[in-house]
């Protein structure tokens, strides 16, 4: 239940039940042969795995190191959500649960629930920050194409920790009938750990296309695809880093805390009450970070660094320019990072790094028209 | 104690800090008649609350409101208090100096919501220590061995929490409410007090019939947040208090389901 000193379940009793049985039923099904066939035919023939390891030519060449991009925005719905929620969504129909509930920031996760609750017969219902459904309407409007319903939160900050925290009070009502569907790794046992499990497909894969490099590189924003990266290097000599974004970097900047029934590293001011994350990538406006990744912080296992959303934006611009690969905002990041420490040096010249590209930039389009005016 | 059992016990909350004159608030509670008083300590993220709390929480946080500061303005209150808040406070300030904190301004009890069993362990300890009940809650969906481990592990009273969902005014007590403060009575001494969803006086008598007491917050706060005055809110729990004493929910007015 804990990563050090992280982790845990800090949830209301009446939730105690409903986490309990989600880790029961987990623990079962991810020693259960059947079902771990089901879903690698479902990453395969539904969500297009295999992605791809993409040897980065120009990138390299103009960097002096030799990149490879996991190109996780290749998988379907343009980003490595759909593993995660793939999973879960099979582990809710085996729960017999006919319903799965989900939060949102930039409609990534929520599009991957949605998708996942339309093939497997689920109803589904997204929990979005009003200032995010305003965001990102296309989104919006393509969750409520595939049959879910999605309902702004108009509360606090109106963003993703609020939309969290009102699928947390939506469980608390209707843990009966409704499976909830966490999109990042973090929230209350056994989800950190389920979640980097689901995930780890990006990193086992990568190892066997790629072997083991020198470095590793993801986005953090919650940590999923980062998580799921790392666990796969974690037994190599393989360097660890983890990007946030400048406004959003609770493993750089924040303390260790506990919110949505997790310790982790969380931004909080100064009589402790949380913080409101800010990025240019909706998915990284989450103020906490998966408590695995604190204790990997802690530990020394894995170094977490922060780029700056100008830096960000020079980094898509790049990438898409020398490999034809537009990047989601969020995968930017580590882009981002991986071409400011090749140019200070910090990645000696010659070096090996994978880049896991988390997602696709098509979802930030008008966010770039408008950077760029 | 906190509460005795020899009457229903009434337990009003207010958040911390929710207006200027919040202290009054608690004043007029005690006039009314109030065992004691729960104190809210506002939080960004209350995840059990429902809209009325979080819209107090919010508010009071927009007005500057910190737990130091509502720990210290309410010392010397004429009335016991018990802090209500979620752990991040606590775990901000650090359970030793949170806890001599609530001790030092008089506070009796804790409760906090989103620290169940599992990882309550060292609060109890350090709550303990410092002479401050840490209030455990129960559920509905509660098995029966883990109601046991609560009653054995509570301290001051078991919060039973009435329904399966957040905090707020209901149209009815929920069904289940009476069977869990009835099975939690088998299991301890304590005082049980059923919470979330009690709004009028009629549920309270319906509430109080199978527990040793109740808790009233949003039904409550619903008021403050209006304008209504602290008197006035003062005299919506005198009512509570009256139909606690008299098991009836109004001058003469019988339950319905006692007709």
């Amino acid at each position: 239940m804990r990563f050090g000193d992280h982790g845990g379940r800090y949830v209301p009793e009446p939730l105690i039940p409903a986490c309990e049985a989600v880790a029961e039923a987990f623990a079962d099904a991810w020693a259960d042969p059947g079902f771990r066939a089901e879903l690698d035919t479902l990453l395969r023939q539904h969500a297009g795995r295999p992605t791809t390891l993409t040897p980065a030519a120009n990138l390299s060449a103009d960097l002096g190191l030799r990149v490879t991009l996991k190109r996780e925005d290749l998988a379907h719905t343009g980003s490595h959500k759909i593993n995660n929620v793939l999973g879960q969504a099979l582990l809710a129909r085996r729960m017999g649960k006919p319903r799965i509930i989900a939060e949102t920031g930039a409609g990534q996760h929520g599009v991957a629930t949605a998708t996942a609750a339309a093939l497997l017969g689920l109803d589904a219902t997204v929990f979005m920050g009003q200032k995010d459904v305003e965001r990102q309407s296309l989104n919006v409007f393509r969750m409520r194409l595939l049959g879910a319903e999605v309902v702004p939160v108009h509360a606090g900050s109106r963003t993703l920790k609020d939309a969290t925290s009102e699928a947390m009070r939506h469980w608390v009502a209707h843990t009966e009938d409704t499976y909830y569907c966490v999109g990042s790794v973090i929230g209350p046992h056994p989800y950190p750990t389920m979640v980097r499990e689901f995930q780890s497909v990006i990193g086992i894969e990568a190892r066997g296309q790629g072997g083991i490099p020198d470095y590793v590189v993801a986005c953090v924003g919650g940590g999923s695809n980062a998580a799921g990266t790392f666990s796969a290097f974690l037994d190599t000599d393989a360097t660890l880093i983890g990007v946030e974004a400048d406004g959003g970097a609770a493993l750089t900047k924040g303390a260790p805390g506990v919110l949505h029934g997790f310790r982790g590293y969380i931004l909080q001011d100064a009589h402790g009450q949380v913080v409101e994350a800010h990025s240019i990538s909706a998915g990284l406006d989450y103020p906490g970070t998966g408590p695995e990744h604190g204790h990997w912080r802690d530990s020394g296992r894995a170094r977490y660094v922060s780029v700056t959303d100008d830096e960000v934006l020079a980094a898509t611009t790049h990438l898409a320019r020398t490999e034809g690969i537009l990047p989601a905002l969020e995968s930017a990041h580590a882009i981002a990072w991986v071409m400011r420490a090749a140019r200070t040096g910090e990645l000696p010249r010659g070096a090996s790094v994978l880049i896991t590209l988390s997602g696709r930039g098509d979802k930030d389009v008008p966010t770039l028209m408008g950077a760029h005016q | 104690m906190i509460f005795t059992r020899d009457h229903k016990q009434l337990l009003p909350y207010v958040t911390g800090d929710i207006t200027d004159d919040w202290t009054d608030i608690v004043a007029a509670y005690a006039d009314a008649g109030a065992d004691a008083v729960e104190v809210g300590l506002p939080f960004s993220d209350p995840t059990l609350d429902g809209p009325t709390i979080q819209e107090a929480s919010f508010v009071a946080l927009s007005r500057g409101a910190t737990a130091d500061a509502i720990i210290s303005d309410v010392a010397g209150a004429p009335v016991p208090l018990v802090a209500s808040t979620y752990y991040q406070l606590v775990a901000y300030a650090g359970p030793e100096r949170f806890c001599a904190r609530l001790s030092r301004s008089g506070f009796r009890g804790l409760i906090v919501p989103d620290l169940p069993l599992e990882e309550s362990a060292h609060l109890e300890a350090v709550a303990a220590d410092a002479g401050v009940d840490l209030v455990l809650l129960a559920a509905p969906v509660t098995p029966a061995a883990r109601l046991a481990e609560i009653a054995r592990r509570s301290r001051g009273f078991i919060y039973a929490v009435s329904l399966m969902g957040t905090t707020g005014e209901r149209d009815t007590l929920a069904p289940g409410a009476a069977a869990l403060a009835r099975a939690l009575s088998t299991r301890t001494d304590l005082p049980v007090l059923l919470g979330f969803g009690i709004a009028t006086p009629e549920q309270a008598v319906d509430a109080a019939r199978g527990a040793d007491g109740i808790v009233v917050g949003a039904a409550l706060m619903r008021r403050v947040l209006d304008g209504v005055q602290p008197a006035a809110v003062g005299a919506f729990v005198a009512s509570l208090r009256r139909a606690l004493d008299s098991g009836v929910a109004a001058d003469g007015e019988v339950p319905r389901d006692r007709r």
